[in-house]
């Protein structure tokens, strides 16, 4: 660990904190439907596009009608995206000739995508056509993520609003934010990756002659942009298949911590938004808190834990840190923070192959993601997730005062905590579930490349990162195959929907009740003291379940490792 | 009064544990779903104890079938104390139901004939004479008597119940000592308060309150989280080439699930209604006693509550050149043979104070009685005529007959009886301003005249009771706002709010007023409690969250409420909210604690189950448990006597401190939350040793 590694990781923290309020202001003006200083630019747009879809803006919905719409425009861009796969090979934009895409990789594909994962069976390149790339696929970065900032939004009104059926239309959500607030931020990024080197061409290669005389094709393309949704919108699915370990994805230090920092940006924000949303901003503030000091805690056992190294491979005379599968233009503190950041959000970008970090400096992403990708979290889906973990605290909490629990002013009744535990018992169920069954089927032993616990890991991993619909891969496994494309489609299905909908129960059954003002009896939800049981319930309720998984995986496979056997 | 009782005696216990085991009845334990789960766990142990040996040793597994069987019993055990503490207190009211009869009237003349009790049906009348026990619960419809309800009470000082007013309700099981009265049955057979407080006590008709499922949705949902991480784990051993016995996965998740909090959930509910009842409160629901935790706003009367009720003549204030002794002197006769409390205190002040020798009237004097018509009283001595009253009763009086005379006299100084109606009388200005300084001053003024002549005001001061301004800060720090109730004008009641400590008043308060008030609190999210007795306190006292009615009061006002009083002091809603809160804190502080515990419980068992499979993984077990099975014995062990060693503290309650809420989260989180961290770490170190000691595995 160096001085340089810790400057890096509170710097990051610190740009993030400047950035939180004007981000979370800028999104509570979407929120409320207010006019931004775009409107005078793409307002014509918007209602464009009411007019011609036929849509109401002012129409807002219950929770139920506001769910049946979100699925509808979900289904409805899983089937097209299914569709262009299995028949790219009779479409235009298909230069290479490459063939139908399989049904089980078409369907896992059609899947990711949808649900923000972008978890990739695939290469890219060999796979896909421009058609396929850029209309399926492509078009889910915005959506997606739209989707999810959407549903906080539904999930804040719930919280704010008094004796209310209606929690927000849902298409004019999805359009505000797409326009007003992922397309611009793309643009920016986008202009600043170019600036610093990555390519933005519809040429599709160039020659290079190398140092030793041979001749290279480099592949080329619209990279800046596609870059630039892939991290603001946390879905992770990159232009390379090196993704952004990649020099045209992610060119050096610079590019790094803004790719960092974009990955926050939204999830960051929302929290603000939050705490405005409930008259409070000192309510998102303390979310926040919580929400980084598990990051920080996180991201110092995968900094410590690479820059000290393999002991093995010490043994052998080789010192020094855990460089094996870190690019050397970022280092290993500029690694391990890009992975920590990458799998507390549920992007998924990668910039160092995790299954190279030690056992521990493995664990950690595996954890962020097993908390249910609460820890900043994905774009929407980090703030309502965290907000189910501050129902459940809140009742405990409000509980152990003396009085019936309530949060932001609404009380916290049996309907919300069982939709809440019903919520957050997805994902140990789909998770340890199914890793169990590939555990123990032929089919899944088939997957590992690695022996003992580092191959559970390995199993492990991709289930977790599916469900959690963070979309990174460990590595080592070899998913593409019908056992592993259809259960992992399944899978990140389960833990993006069957999350949402109880959470939008909640939003409707919060928004139709009465506001309880804080009195002197109710305890302050801002302070310290809630910020560490926050912590505590996530880690608690959220991390417990997993531990024995963890047992058999990356800590076996740790404890090995300081006995000399490696995996 | 309150009853105590001691936790757990010889009379106590023993009906407990034969009623322990009737409760493991599947119907009865399935109310509680993660009980339900021990015991179905338990059940496949035990068959598979009888089947053979699954590798650990048929005496480790007997041994571990044993402490699971006991942990489900625990959880029984505790219910059944609970239930037990009000079991004998239910019996003796049994009984006192049981031997009642009625002289059921025969509606001829005052013919009747001797009924059991439970025949009686609503609105039949009966006749309760001298040494009767009431038969039913009623509204006496004729004469009076004093009535020992030491029964309910537990007082044994006679109350007056009397036909007609707010002292009309009489209570079956209760016992006329004097005089005789005509009774109308108001409950139906079954229906009554005797009937209610026997389920009460008994717990019998015990509903969940709808907290309580709150937490028993959250504790079901915790047992399926770890349901599923335990039902993994065969699955993810055999990929590391091995496997984990039946019984120890058993043993790993019946530790996880919240047992703890499961075992003692009834019992805190029936301890927190029994602590109320042994504080003569009779909560109609368990509802009431939750809300009572969360009251963010207490309505008090300020007569009885606030102030001791009778009010005190404190100075005579003189007006227009009459002398503070003539005044006195006026003040007295005109109060002599007042037998208020008011009136008492007027003569004793102008004897102390202003030396008034007249002891008694004289025997011609003819007194004035008040009258609700008049609103004064006074007295005709010698030719002259003394009346006292308020200002304004006062004031009319003047104009109208008998005081006629006075107008001969004023038309005598060349003043119209119109200029009188037009015209101030002499010194009534002056009056005023006295009045309004004595209201000013939180006191009520009585004008006294002699002859027509104004001669000042009586100051009569409330008296605050001792010790309520504390109580009113209590409450503040609690985070509840005490609003006074009063029909006091709007000065008098600031004066008192302000000498009380009280955050806001209500004067001049009507019925609808009090109603309206609720309503509003209501609206703004607030839970309001409030107290009354009177027939025209029933509505608020339905529209509040909590309304506690006075057993002293009407039965109207007892239907109404959602508590009631048995001892009649309004000061105990203090108390209830305190009781509302402490019910609370015992299930969420008990709830941390056994959260908290699965920690430990963790470290205990996955390096006993895993190590087989990785041998690094001995290094988890963190508290250097002598062997896997010792561990695993150790934390079921721990798991189970938690539970008695708890019962203590469910059935007593979290001490409830009004010290604001964040110190109070910041105080219940160190010792359950932290203690429930490190507690299971120490004990299961030590039952290990114990284990090992005793060769037991």
């Amino acid at each position: 660990m160096s001085l340089a590694g810790w400057a890096l990781i509170l710097v990051f923290i610190a740009i993030l904190l400047l950035l939180a309020k004007p981000m979370g202001a800028w999104m509570f003006a979407l929120y409320e439907g207010r006019r931004t200083p775009l409107h005078p630019l793409l307002g014509p747009v918007e209602t464009g596009f009411y007019r011609l879809s036929g849509v109401d803006p002012a129409a807002e919905q219950d929770w139920r009608r506001y769910a049946v719409h979100m699925i509808l425009f979900n289904l409805g861009l899983l089937l097209l995206t299914y569709l262009i796969l299995r028949t790219q090979a009779w479409l235009p934009f298909n230069p290479r000739g490459l063939p139908n895409v399989a049904p089980d990789l078409a369907f896992n594909t059609a899947v990711s995508f949808t649900t923000n994962t972008n978890w990739q069976s695939y290469a890219g390149e060999a796979t896909m056509s421009q058609l396929s790339q850029m209309v399926a696929l492509t078009v889910h970065n915005f959506t997606s993520a739209a989707t999810g900032i959407a549903l906080a939004f539904a999930l804040f009104r719930g919280f704010a609003r008094r004796e209310a059926a209606i929690i927000g239309n849902f298409w004019a959500d999805v359009t505000r934010i797409t326009l007003y607030l992922l397309l611009p931020l793309s643009v920016l990024f986008a202009v600043f990756l170019i600036a610093n080197g990555v390519p933005q061409t519809l040429a599709g290669s160039v020659d290079a002659t190398t140092v030793e005389g041979a001749r290279q094709s480099i592949a080329l393309g619209p990279v800046a942009s596609q870059e630039a949704i892939k991290l603001l919108g946390t879905n992770g699915g990159g232009f390379f298949n090196a993704n952004s370990a990649h020099p045209f994805e992610n060119p050096n230090a610079l590019t790094n911590l803004f790719q960092m920092l974009s990955i926050f940006l939204i999830a960051v924000g929302l929290t603000w938004t939050f705490g405005k949303a409930v008259g409070n901003p000192r309510q998102g503030w303390a979310i926040l808190a919580a929400m980084l000091i598990l990051f920080l805690v996180g991201t110092s056992v995968v900094y410590w834990q690479e820059a000290a190294g393999n002991p093995v491979l010490h043994g052998l005379g080789i010192p020094g840190g855990n460089m094996e599968g870190k690019e050397v233009r970022f280092g290993i503190a500029g690694s391990a923070l890009y992975a920590a950041v990458t799998t507390a959000a549920s992007c998924g970008a990668v910039n160092a192959m995790h299954d190279s970090f030690t056992a521990l400096g493995g664990m950690v992403p595996l954890i962020n993601m097993q908390l249910g990708e609460v820890v900043v979290g994905g774009v929407g889906a980090g703030v309502y997730g965290f907000l189910l973990f501050a129902i459940l605290a809140v009742f405990v909490a409000g509980l152990m005062v003396g009085r019936s629990p309530e949060y932001v002013g609404k009380k916290i009744e049996a309907r919300e905590v069982k939709l809440a535990v019903l919520a957050i018992a997805v994902l140990p169920l789909v998770i340890l579930g199914f890793t169990a069954l590939s555990a123990v089927l032929p089919a899944g032993l088939a997957g590992p490349l690695n022996k003992g616990p580092h191959g559970f890991s390995e199993i492990l991993y991709a289930f977790t990162s599916g469900v959690a619909n963070n979309g990174s891969a460990f590595a080592g496994l070899t998913a593409a195959t019908p056992w592993y494309d259809g259960l992992l489609g399944v899978a990140m299905w389960i833990g993006r929907f069957f999350v949402i909908i109880p959470m939008l129960a909640i939003a409707g059954s919060l928004a139709a009740k009465k506001y309880v003002p804080a009195g002197a009896g109710s305890f302050p939800t801002t302070g310290p003291l809630w910020i560490g049981l926050l912590v505590g319930i996530v880690l608690i309720v959220g991390g417990l379940t997993f531990l024995p998984s963890l047992a058999l995986g990356p800590i076996a496979d740790h404890l090995a490792m300081i006995r000399g056997q490696l995996f | 009064m309150v009853r105590s009782q001691s936790l757990f005696t010889a009379d106590l216990m023993i009906p407990a544990i034969g009623n322990a085991f009737r409760k493991l009845d599947p119907r009865a334990l399935v109310r509680n779903p993660v009980m339900f789960t021990t015991a179905v766990v338990a059940t496949l142990l035990t068959l598979l104890l009888a089947v053979g040996d699954s590798g650990l040793g048929r005496g480790f597994e007997a041994q571990l079938v044993a402490w699971l069987w006991l942990t489900v019993l625990f959880g029984t055990f505790a219910e059944a104390i609970a239930e037990g503490r009000g079991r004998a207190q239910a019996e003796s009211l049994r009984a006192t139901k049981a031997d009642l009869r009625a002289k059921r009237m025969l509606g001829v003349g005052e013919t009747w004939e001797l009924v059991p009790a439970g025949w009686l049906e609503a609105g039949e009348i009966v006749l309760v004479e001298t040494g009767d026990l009431i038969p039913g619960d009623g509204e006496v419809i004729e004469g009076v008597a004093s009535v020992n309800e030491a029964a309910i009470t537990g007082e044994s000082a006679p109350v007056i119940r009397e036909a007609g007013g707010d002292r009309s309700a009489v209570t079956a099981g209760t016992r006329v000592i004097s005089d005789r009265i005509k009774v109308r049955i108001t409950a139906q057979p079954g229906q009554g308060f005797l009937d209610r407080m026997i389920a009460l006590v008994e717990g019998a008709q015990r509903q969940k309150t709808p907290n309580e499922v709150a937490l028993t949705i959250l504790l079901v949902g915790l047992t399926i989280i770890f349901l599923i991480a335990v039902a993994t784990i065969p699955g993810f051993a055999a990929y590391a080439g091995g496997s984990v016995p039946v019984a120890m996965l058993a043993a790993l998740l019946i530790t996880l699930i919240p047992t703890t909090i499961a075992a003692l959930l009834s019992a805190i509910g029936i301890a927190g209604m029994d602590r109320l009842v042994r504080f003569n409160v009779l909560a109609k629901s368990g509802r009431a006693v939750e809300a009572a935790g969360d009251i963010d706003t207490l309505l008090l009367d300020k007569t009885g509550t606030i102030t001791i009720g009778d009010r005190q003549a404190t100075d005579f204030r003189a007006i227009g050149g009459t002398s503070a002794e003539a005044l006195a002197e006026a003040a007295l006769l005109a109060s002599l043979a007042d037998e208020t409390p008011e009136g008492r205190s007027i003569v004793a002040f102008a004897r102390e104070r202003h030396h008034v020798a007249t002891v008694e009237l004289p025997a011609d004097a003819e007194i004035i009685p008040f009258t609700a018509q008049t609103r004064i009283s006074g007295v005709k001595l010698g030719g002259s005529t003394i009346i006292k009253g308020a200002v304004d009763s006062v004031l009319k009086a003047l104009s109208q007959p008998p005081f006629v005379s006075s107008e001969v006299e004023s038309r005598s100084r060349g003043e119209t009886s119109l200029d009188v109606a037009r015209n101030e009388r002499p010194g009534e200005s002056e009056l005023r301003r006295v009045t309004d300084e004595i209201a000013r001053a939180g006191g009520t003024p009585l004008a006294v005249v002699r002859d027509g002549r104004l001669l000042g005001a009586v100051h009569l001061k409330d008296v605050v009771k001792a010790g309520v301004r504390e109580r009113f800060a209590e409450l503040r720090r609690m985070g509840i706002r005490t609003v006074m109730i009063t029909g006091d004008n709007p000065l008098t009641a600031a004066s008192i709010a302000a000498e009380a400590g009280v955050d806001d008043f209500l004067a001049q308060a009507t019925p609808e007023d009090k109603l309206a008030l609720i309503r509003r609190e209501q609206q703004g999210g607030k839970l309001v409690a409030m107290c009354g007795d009177g027939t025209n306190d029933a509505p608020a006292l339905a529209q509040a969250d909590v309304g506690v009615a006075m057993n002293t009061g009407t039965q109207a006002a007892r239907e109404a409420g959602n508590m009631v009083d048995l001892d009649s002091d309004p000061t105990k809603l203090i108390e209830i909210v305190g009781l509302g809160k402490q019910l609370l804190m015992t299930r969420g502080s008990l709830t941390t604690f056994s959260v908290a515990n699965d920690v430990a419980k963790y470290f205990a068992i996955i390096p006993a189950i895993f190590a087989a499979l990785y041998p690094g993984l001995a290094v988890l077990n963190v508290m250097g448990l002598t062997t896997p099975q010792s561990a695993i014995l150790s934390a079921i062990i721990f798991n189970a006597l938690i539970i008695p060693c708890l019962v203590p503290l469910a059935l007593k309650g979290v001490r409830y401190r009004p010290i604001g809420a964040g110190p109070l989260l910041a105080r219940n989180l160190g010792i359950y939350g932290v203690g429930g961290l490190i507690a299971p770490f120490v004990g299961i170190k030590l039952i290990d040793l114990a284990v090992g000691g005793l060769g037991l595995a």
